[in-house]
């Protein structure tokens, strides 16, 4: 294997992986606070308005960790620098 | 495919390049401004009046009703800053629904500029609120162990509030992109409807963030105790841990 195919099967790899492992963790975090946020609502009805914005805020803060793997694993495929770099070296060969 | 409005230019000359998120930026703040002259133009106090005139006056008192919620005492004063966030990152994902737009939101230029801002207003509201040397004392608060660690909040703060933007906005037209090759008729179309609804979302977060970080900035001190101190609203409690 040439330097080129190394690359790119590590990148694919590694953002496939990435993605994968790296929203686990958010999805069992989202279902957790759903989860209690349900129950909060079902226990304080009038609350709703509350409850429901600060569940929005915090599942967003939760997602931006699955989103932050998803940048990286984005970049990995379309805007690899290693990739960029060693076709410009294998071009100027 | 390509990852960001960036890589789209219709027209360059030597080192000026004018890319489709300058395009479209400039476009939306046109479109902005116009539209807010042209409403607030002929107001009228009575009982009647133009629907345009009701749609701004519930987008604005409701911006206010929020940035209240959050805490913060005077909305007036942080509307100007909170709602053009709000206003710009909501019509762009807004204006997805226009064939051949996209958001330059989705560019991690764009979204890096508005986190700076936030990062600047933070301090600046911090210091008209409490003095300089009250705001600079805040950094010290729990211990002035902490200084460090207050340090590289602000700047991990901004950089999430970027990439959280920017994650979101690009992977709604990646995803859209990519459908559009594997399924191209119906199911692209419910993923739009799908990134409207991210887009509003987002936009909404990203505004509430913001005034939760100048709450955090202006309430550490309180100007004259009245009778009792008020409650921390829980969006705060919940955000800070």
């Amino acid at each position: 294997m040439d330097s080129l195919t190394i690359i790119a099967v590590a990148s694919i790899v590694i953002a496939g992986i990435t993605t994968g492992f790296g929203t686990m963790g958010p999805a069992f975090a989202e279902g957790r606070a759903v989860a209690t946020a349900l129950t909060a609502l079902a226990q304080q009805p009038d609350a709703s308005a509350t409850i429901t914005r600060t569940l929005f805020v915090g599942l967003a803060m939760i997602e931006s960790t699955a989103i932050y793997c998803f940048v990286v694993s984005m970049i990995l495929i379309f805007a690899n620098p290693f990739w960029n770099q060693a076709m410009a070296l294998a071009a100027g060969k | 495919m390509h990852l960001s409005p960036d890589e789209i230019v219709f027209w360059q000359v030597g080192f000026f390049k004018l890319n489709a998120t300058i395009a479209y930026t400039w476009g939306l703040m046109l479109l902005l401004t116009v539209g807010a002259k042209l409403i607030t133009r002929k107001l009228s106090t009575d009982h009647t009046r133009s629907r345009w005139q009701n749609l701004l006056e519930i987008v604005v008192t409701g911006i206010e009703q929020q940035i209240a919620d959050v805490g913060l005492r005077h909305p007036r004063q942080y509307i100007g800053f909170l709602g053009t966030l709000f206003l710009f990152v909501a019509m762009a994902a807004l204006c997805t629904v226009i064939p051949g737009y996209e958001p330059p939101t989705g560019s991690l230029s764009t979204t890096a500029a508005l986190a700076l801002c936030v990062m600047v207003a933070v301090p600046l509201f911090g210091i008209e609120d409490q003095g300089l040397g009250g705001y600079l004392k805040s950094y010290l608060k729990p211990t002035a162990i902490m200084l460090p660690f207050n340090l590289i909040s602000e700047i991990s703060r901004t950089l999430a509030l970027a990439v959280r933007l920017f994650g979101n906005m690009m992977s709604g037209a990646m995803i859209i992109g990519i459908l559009l090759s594997i399924t191209p008729f119906i199911f692209p179309i419910v993923m739009t409807v799908l990134g409207l609804l991210t887009g509003m979302v987002q936009a909404y977060i990203f505004s509430i963030l913001a005034a939760v970080y100048i709450a955090a900035a202006t309430h550490v001190r309180r100007p004259k105790p009245e009778s009792e101190p008020e409650p921390v609203s829980d969006i705060q409690t919940s955000t800070q841990k």
